[in-house]
C-alpha cells in the first residue's frame, strides 16, 4: 500500500450530501474478483450518458469538466460513504486516482475500508468545507495542500485548517502498513483468549 | 460494579489485547461469507501464502447473484457465474462449510445465519455486507467490514477496532394494528437522519421492541446501518431464547442450559449510562412510505410528500430537490396517490416467514392491479420458502398474480436478472432507496410487507390500517 504523507492537488467538488457507496460504484460492477480496474466505473451513473445506445461522458458531471482533470482530492458533503459496507468503493475512487477526500462527516465502514487502501479521509467543518466550495467554484483548478503529519489542510494563499486523525490510522497510512502482520505478532494473545474461551463458552467452537 | 450496557459487556468479553493509543484487537467469533465481498479476500490469503486462522467460525453462502427463477440450468450471467463458482473453489480449497446454490439451507446470509443457531447470542458477528447489524437481535456485536478485513479475520480471527459511543432508542408503549418493526425503524430513521447513529452501536430497547419477535428484532436491527450505525442491538429474554431452541447449530443438553445461564446477563444494567439517548412513542408510528433517495425521507402514510421549498438548510433543501427530480415527484403530492410499476417482497429486512405471512394476509382473496406489471416475492432461504409452501402462502400469492421465487437477495440492489427498468417506480421491503439501488434509473418507496401487499393490489400506496374496509 502507498504510504501518505504529504499531497498538493487539484481539488474536485461534488457538492451532494449522503453520497452512498452505490453512487460510487453502482451494483454491477461489483462482479469483479480483482481490486484493480475499477476506476473507469467510478460515480458511473452521474459521469456517463447514453446516448444512441452509446455510453458518453456527461458534461455536467465535474469529472468531467478539464478545470478538474486529475484531481487527487474530492471535495464533497456530510455522510460520504454511506450505505453498502462494499470495498468496492474506495477502490474505485484510488484506481480513478483520487488520495483524499474532504467532507463534513464520513460513514464508518467507508471510512474503515478507506484506511486499508491508503485514502486519506479529512474530516473539516461544515463552514470550512462551505469556504472551500466557494474557493473552487470561484478558481478553475483550485489546488490545496494536505500535510498528514502536520494534520493540516493549507491553502496556497496560507490558510490552514487542522484536522482530526486517530494516532493508529495516521501511523498505518503514512506507513503503508498491512494490518494482517501487526495482528499475527498477537497470535500468543489471540490463542490464550480462545483457550480461555473454550473454558467459558464452549458453544462457540464446533470443531 | 458499576452498571454495564450490553454493549460494555459484548465489547469487553472480545477483547485480546489493547495497543497503547487505545486500539483494540477484538476477536470474532462468526465470519459470514458471500460470493460478492469475499473473492479478493481469499486471493490476498492465498497470495501471501496464509492460512485461515480458524476454520469452523466461518461460514459461507451465495445470496446476492443468484438466479430466484427455476436454477436447473445455473447462471446464465458468466461474471454472476464466476463470482459464484469462485466461492464454491475458495470454500472447498480453504475447507469452509458452504451452503451452495442447490442447498435447501442456501439463502440470505442475514436470514439463515439466524435461522441455522449460527448467530449465537454474546457473539460477535461480521460480515463483508453492512446490512450485518441484524444479526444484533440475537444479543450480539454484529457489524459490516470491508474486503480486506474480512481476509484479515481469515487470517487472525480478529479485527482492530475502536469502542463506538453508545446509544439507547428507547421505544414506549405498543406498535398499532398494521404497524410493524420496519414501519418503527423507517420512523427512527427519519428522526435522527441517515448520519444520526454514525460513531455509535444503538441499542433497541423498551416495551415496543420487547414485544416484537426475534424476525421483528432483526428487522430492526438490520436497518441500523441506515441510520449510520454499524451496530443495532436487542438484550437477550426469553423470546431469544425460545427462537435458538432446537436450531440446528444451537448447542444442546448441558451446554445448552450452560449457554442459558450465561445469555441470560445479556442485556444492559439497570441504570447503565449511554452517550445518547433517544425515546419514541410507539403509539405515534404510522405505517412508513419514503419518497426520496435516502431512506431518512420518509413520511407517514397519510403525509404528503414535503415541500423542498419550506426546508431552511440549503444543502438539506438542494438534496429534496434532487431527490424529487430523481423520483419524478412533485411537492405536496399524497403519499396515497403514488402509482406503481411493480413491488418487491424480499430483503434481508423482510423475507422471513413472519414477513410472507403478513404480506399474505393482505394478499389473500385479492388480485394484483393490472396496471402493476410484476410482484415478486422472494423468500429470504430454502427454508422460509418450504416453511412457506407448507402454509400455503405460495399459494395466496400465485392467486394473487404475484411471483413466487427461489431465495436470494434479487431486487433489493439487483445484481442478479431482478431489476427495475429506467423509470419504473417500486413498492419494495428492501432497505435502500437510493438513486439506480435496484436497477438503473429505477424509483425506490421503502415500506413493511404487509404496506407493500396492500400497495401491488390497489395500485398506489393506501394504509394498511384501513384495509379490512376493502
Amino acid at each position: 500500500m502507498e504510504a501518505f504523507t504529504v499531497l498538493e492537488a487539484v481539488v474536485a467538488p461534488l457538492d451532494r450530501p449522503n453520497v452512498d457507496t452505490d453512487a460510487i460504484i453502482p451494483k454491477q460492477f461489483l462482479k469483479t474478483i480483482e481490486r484493480k480496474g475499477l476506476g473507469k466505473h467510478l460515480f458511473d451513473a452521474w459521469r456517463y450518458l447514453e446516448r444512441d445506445g452509446k455510453q458518453v461522458d456527461n458534461p455536467d458531471f465535474v469529472l468531467n469538466q478539464p478545470a478538474y482533470a486529475g484531481a487527487q482530492i474530492l471535495l464533497t458533503r456530510e455522510n460520504f460513504g454511506c450505505g453498502s459496507s462494499r470495498e468496492h468503493a474506495p477502490w474505485a475512487l484510488a484506481d480513478y486516482g483520487f488520495r483524499a477526500v474532504i467532507a463534513p462527516g464520513f460513514a464508518d465502514i467507508f471510512a474503515n475500508n478507506c484506511v486499508q487502501n491508503g485514502i486519506l479521509l479529512v474530516c473539516l467543518s461544515m463552514d470550512v468545507v462551505d469556504h472551500l466550495f466557494h474557493e473552487v467554484m470561484a478558481n478553475p483548478g483550485y489546488r490545496l495542500r494536505i500535510d498528514l503529519p502536520a494534520q493540516e489542510v493549507q491553502t496556497m494563499g496560507d490558510s490552514r485548517y487542522a484536522f482530526p486523525m486517530g494516532a493508529g490510522h495516521k501511523h498505518k497510512l503514512m506507513h503503508g502498513l498491512d494490518d494482517i502482520q501487526l495482528t499475527l505478532q498477537q497470535d500468543g494473545a489471540i490463542r490464550a483468549y480462545e483457550t480461555q474461551r473454550r473454558q467459558t463458552a464452549p458453544w462457540l467452537f464446533r470443531d | 460494579m458499576s452498571a454495564k450496557t450490553l454493549y460494555d459487556k459484548l465489547w469487553e468479553s472480545h477483547v485480546v489485547h489493547t495497543e497503547q493509543d487505545g486500539g483494540v484487537l477484538l476477536y470474532i467469533d462468526r465470519q459470514l461469507l458471500h460470493e460478492v465481498t469475499s473473492p479478493q479476500a481469499f486471493s490476498g490469503l492465498r497470495a501471501a501464502g496464509r492460512k485461515t486462522w480458524r476454520i469452523d467460525a466461518n461460514i459461507a453462502t451465495v445470496d446476492h447473484n443468484v438466479p430466484t427463477t427455476d436454477r436447473a440450468a445455473g447462471i446464465a450471467d458468466a461474471t454472476s457465474r464466476l463470482q459464484v463458482d469462485t466461492l464454491d473453489q475458495n470454500c472447498a480449497e480453504f475447507g469452509i462449510e458452504e451452503f451452495g446454490m442447490h442447498d435447501k439451507r442456501q439463502g440470505i446470509v442475514h436470514v439463515i445465519a439466524p435461522e441455522q443457531g449460527l448467530t449465537l447470542p454474546g457473539m460477535t458477528v461480521v460480515c463483508g455486507d453492512s446490512h450485518t447489524a441484524t444479526h444484533g437481535a440475537l444479543g450480539t456485536l454484529a457489524f459490516g467490514i470491508g474486503t480486506t478485513e474480512v481476509e484479515h479475520v481469515l487470517a487472525t480471527q480478529c479485527l482492530w477496532a475502536r469502542k463506538a459511543k453508545s446509544m439507547r432508542i428507547w421505544v414506549a408503549g405498543r406498535l398499532g394494528n398494521g404497524v410493524t418493526a420496519k414501519d418503527l425503524v423507517l420512523a427512527i430513521i427519519g428522526r435522527i437522519g441517515t448520519a444520526g447513529g454514525t460513531g455509535y452501536a444503538i441499542e433497541f430497547a423498551g416495551p415496543a421492541v420487547q414485544a416484537l419477535s426475534v424476525e421483528g428484532r432483526m428487522t430492526l436491527c438490520n436497518m441500523a446501518i441506515e441510520a449510520g450505525a454499524r451496530s443495532g442491538m436487542v438484550g437477550v429474554d426469553a423470546v431469544t431464547i425460545d427462537y435458538l431452541r432446537g436450531r440446528p447449530y444451537a448447542p444442546v443438553g448441558k451446554v445448552w442450559d450452560q449457554a442459558v445461564a450465561v445469555w441470560g446477563d445479556l442485556h444492559s444494567d439497570l441504570g447503565a449510562q449511554f452517550d445518547a439517548e433517544i425515546r419514541l412513542e410507539a403509539a405515534d408510528v404510522a405505517p412508513q412510505v419514503t419518497w426520496g433517495t435516502s431512506p431518512e425521507m420518509v413520511v407517514d402514510i397519510s403525509a404528503r410528500v414535503p415541500d423542498p421549498a419550506l426546508e431552511k438548510d440549503p444543502v438539506r433543501r438542494k438534496g429534496w430537490s434532487d431527490a424529487l427530480a430523481y423520483m419524478d415527484l412533485k411537492a405536496t403530492t399524497p403519499v396515497s396517490s403514488i402509482v406503481l410499476d411493480k413491488v418487491f417482497i424480499g430483503s434481508c429486512t423482510n423475507a422471513r416467514i413472519e414477513d410472507l405471512r403478513a404480506a399474505a394476509a393482505i394478499a389473500r382473496g385479492h388480485h394484483k392491479a393490472v396496471s402493476v406489471k410484476v410482484v415478486l416475492v422472494v423468500p429470504g432461504s430454502g427454508l422460509v420458502k418450504a416453511q412457506a409452501e407448507a402454509e400455503g402462502l405460495d399459494r395466496i400469492f400465485r392467486d394473487a398474480g404475484f411471483e413466487w421465487r427461489e431465495p436470494g437477495c434479487s431486487m433489493c440492489l439487483a445484481m442478479n436478472a431482478d431489476r427495475l427498468e429506467p423509470g419504473e417506480r417500486c413498492a419494495s421491503t428492501s432497505n435502500r432507496n437510493f438513486e439506480g439501488r435496484q436497477g438503473a434509473g429505477g424509483r425506490t418507496h421503502l415500506v413493511s410487507p404487509a404496506m407493500a401487499a396492500a400497495a401491488a393490489i390497489a395500485g398506489h400506496f393506501v394504509d394498511v390500517r384501513d384495509w379490512a374496509a376493502h
